[in-house]
């Protein structure tokens, strides 16, 4: 098991090296740095000595792959790839441009992002698997096709309606929630109940015709024919065999997921005014603050691939078939 | 008066002239005519269809671009024939149909007295019947619909060699193949709204206007073209990336395929949104750096429109590419191929009459499952600040700007229901059509 681990970390590493890569091509050799900072400084009077400033200012006023002007080894770590890119391994962002430190910063927004995230997901899971096995009691019914119709029908509206729709309705129209701010503990609870319902409301559609698929195709299995044929009644087959059967399929797509919920909704943050992760990213586009965007984006990627390894290992737990040293 | 082509009129045009290219050459088959005629049979499929028709011919027409004589800039069809609507803008908000501003203003009586009050639209005749203005469309847009008929009925009737008043008989009792009754009365409807809509607009504001008077139907007709041409174009530049990574890692194997699965497991784990945001910000600076690029804000908006694609595509082939990969990994093991391979057929002619046969139906259930998240997609970018250009029409940018006067009372309504209507109708039939599609293409749902 722990040789199983290592070996997936290590592979990890690769792939993190590619999305630095990524990461530096985008930000520096698309466009050099005294492209930013005369896209930054605006004025078309950008004198030379401005853009320097600049750019001492940013940290970027070094050389992208090699210093010539240092000596010895220097000539290769005085430079931009590895000031602003290498230091990302270990979690070094820097500092943003209004000057604070951006690893304290997303520690800190870390939280309220997962405690609207970390709900939002679970409630719409444990509903979309509940009523994904409801519809499948009643499969073939007009209970059925209606609901899938249902299903389509909320697929298609924008996620930006539900918010725009709920928060006029619950906060606008009937007063029953503030439309937007945030506390911590528990007295956050009355910002955090319409932004959840509407994530999970809006997740419904795609969520319920995905879990209905699943067991759809888990249903025409020999074991559930057995399970019938035992005498067991339609909902014992459906919650006690073909929940725990369709388990695996579903660990897939979820596991990989948890990691990145502390990377927080842009949008759901942002209209909710939720000072999260979210939210922080949306703020940094806006003001095209590179350092913070390229932070997330590397935390974003380190998060995905966790999940991606934790995915792995939660199928040599739940599926005995599996074997790690095959 | 001369033509100008903007370049994703080039890219929209291209592809409609290369799908009707690829209709006709599979049209030759007729195992693949059988499977369309599988998909249209299905009266949701039809009218899908048939309204989505409709969007890509208003975004089409949008899509041909003129320069007048009288120096105005340039203008497409579209604007040609709804050139009422682009002149007729007010001051600011004003509610659909409505008589008067939404804000009231100062104003100085004859008597020296100083009153808000709101003053009356500009461009709107109160005096207009709408129940009779209503009627009167309503005949035009049955009297269109029946000559559309009519002429299909001969066509068809020609086509299957029966007297035309039998062959209506049928259509009209359902006993044709294809649910023509049902496209009949689909297309009189959108005919009927349509032309509503154009018969009103010439009197009112069927839509509001927005918040610097403009005609909120102006605007969200506009919006087609952009939401469209994204949902389109954005399949176009991901398409070949995907099938030629995807077809060669699984056929050639080896370190091909390593480098490739790299490619996209790295490309995969940076989060959607970060990495298009990443990209869009460069763009934005690169284009910010070189306003020599461009001669006037049109092609500005459009060249970053082109970028947005590009970037979209760029971001989103992985996960076709997987799948093609996974694909063709079991394609080339069946007998055929290896016995075709033992033959000494070469690589090319393998994928060309083996292999792409056998991927086409992911790759259309893919191309039409994406269209409606890159029509939703915009919406949200745009609200992100990283999508189109502020001054592009777009719903995601109506959205926006709607947004902002929520807080109004009474609320300003019309420009968001607006773009979450002609939003959700598009996006509603490109999912009901992409259903029925992955239904009769997807061999694991005939069982």
């Amino acid at each position: 098991m722990f040789a199983y681990i290592v070996r997936r970390l290590l592979f990890a590493i690769p792939i993190l090296i590619g999305v630095n890569l990524i990461t530096f091509a985008l930000f520096f050799m698309v466009n050099t740095p005294d492209d930013m900072a005369r896209a930054q400084l605006g004025a078309k009077q950008t004198t030379p000595e401005m853009i320097e400033a600049w750019k001492v200012d940013h940290g970027y006023d070094k050389p992208l792959f090699y210093n010539a002007e240092s000596p010895g080894l220097s000539s290769l770590t005085e430079t931009l790839f590895v000031e602003q890119s290498l230091k990302l391994f270990v979690f070094d962002f820097g500092q943003s441009d209004s000057g604070r430190q951006i690893s304290a910063d997303i520690y800190e927004r870390m939280w309220p992002s997962l405690a609207l995230a970390l709900p939002t997901f679970i409630i719409g899971l444990v509903t979309n698997i509940a009523l994904a096995l409801l519809i499948v009691l009643f499969r073939g019914s007009v209970l059925d096709s209606v609901t899938m119709m249902v299903a389509v029908a909320i697929m298609s509206i924008s996620g930006l309606f539900y918010i725009i729709a709920g928060q006029v309705l619950f906060s606008k129209v009937w007063h029953w929630v503030p439309i937007s701010g945030f506390e911590s503990g528990w007295d956050g609870l009355k910002f955090l109940i319409l932004p959840i319902l509407i994530g999970v409301f809006a997740g419904l559609g795609s969520g319920m015709r995905w879990y209905r698929s699943l067991f759809l195709e888990e249903i025409h299995k020999d074991y559930v024919r057995t399970a019938r044929a035992k005498g067991l009644s339609e909902i014992k087959v459906l919650f006690g065999h073909v929940l725990q059967n369709g388990l695996l399929p579903i660990l897939t797509g979820v596991v990989v997921v948890i990691p990145t919920l502390f990377m927080g909704s842009l949008i759901m943050e942002s209209f909710f005014g939720i000072p999260g992760l979210g939210s922080y990213t949306i703020d940094a586009i806006n003001a095209q603050d590179f350092s913070i965007v390229k932070a997330m984006v590397f935390l974003g990627s380190v998060l995905y691939i966790i999940g991606l390894i934790l995915t792995d290992l939660s199928y040599t737990y739940f599926d005995p078939r599996v074997r790690l040293n095959a | 008066m001369s033509l100008t082509w903007l370049w994703t009129d080039i890219m929209i045009w291209g592809l409609v002239i290369a799908l009707a290219i690829w209709g006709r050459v599979i049209s030759q088959s007729p195992q693949v005519k059988k499977q369309w005629v599988q998909v249209f049979a299905s009266k949701v499929a039809m009218v899908s269809a048939i309204v989505l028709v409709f969007y890509v011919l208003i975004a089409l027409l949008d899509s041909l671009h003129f320069i007048l004589d009288d120096a105005s800039g340039t203008h497409s069809l579209l604007d040609l024939l709804l050139v009422h609507l682009a002149q007729n803008a007010e001051r600011t908000y004003s509610a659909p149909f409505a008589l008067v501003e939404y804000n009231r203003s100062m104003q100085v009586l004859e008597s020296g007295e100083v009153v808000m009050q709101q003053l009356p639209l500009m461009h709107v005749n109160g005096e207009v019947s709408i129940a009779l203005h209503s009627l009167w469309s309503w005949l035009a847009s049955s009297a269109m619909t029946a000559v559309l008929v009519a002429g299909h009925l001969i066509w068809r009737a020609k086509h299957h060699r029966q007297p035309l008043f039998s062959y209506a008989s049928q259509v009209w009792r359902g006993e044709t193949v294809l649910p023509w009754k049902t496209a009949y009365f689909a297309v009189w409807l959108v005919l009927g709204v349509l032309v509503w809509f154009y018969w009103l607009s010439h009197h009112y504001h069927v839509l509001g206007t927005d918040k610097v008077g403009g005609d909120v139907l102006y605007e969200s007709l506009k919006s087609i073209r952009t939401g469209v041409l994204i949902g389109v174009l954005t399949t176009l530049v991901m398409l070949p990336v995907a099938l030629l990574l995807g077809i060669s890692a699984g056929l050639f194997k080896g370190w091909v395929d390593d480098v490739i699965q790299y490619l996209y497991t790295t490309l995969n784990s940076i989060p959607g949104v970060l990495l298009i945001a990443a990209a869009v910000l460069m763009m934005q600076v690169l284009m910010s750096n070189h306003p020599e690029w461009f001669a006037t804000t049109e092609e500005r908006a459009d060249v970053r429109l082109l970028f947005l694609v590009l970037i979209l595509g760029m971001t989103s082939w992985t996960g076709l590419c997987r799948l093609l990969r996974a694909e063709t990994l079991k394609i080339s093991q069946v007998e055929y191929v290896t016995s075709a391979r033992a033959f000494g057929v070469s690589r090319m002619r393998i994928i060309g009459r083996h292999i792409l046969p056998n991927v086409m139906h992911i790759v259309l259930i893919a191309v039409v499952l994406d269209f409606s998240g890159l029509v939703l997609a915009e919406a949200v970018l745009s609200y992100v600040g990283v999508g189109v250009d502020p001054t592009m029409h777009s719903w995601g940018n109506m959205i926006n700007q709607a947004r902002l006067e929520m807080a109004r009372e009474p609320m300003v309504w019309w420009s968001l229901l607006a773009a979450f209507l002609f939003m959700f109708v598009l996006v509603l039939a490109a999912n009901l059509f992409s259903d029925r599609v992955q239904w009769v293409l997807n061999p694991k749902s005939h069982k």
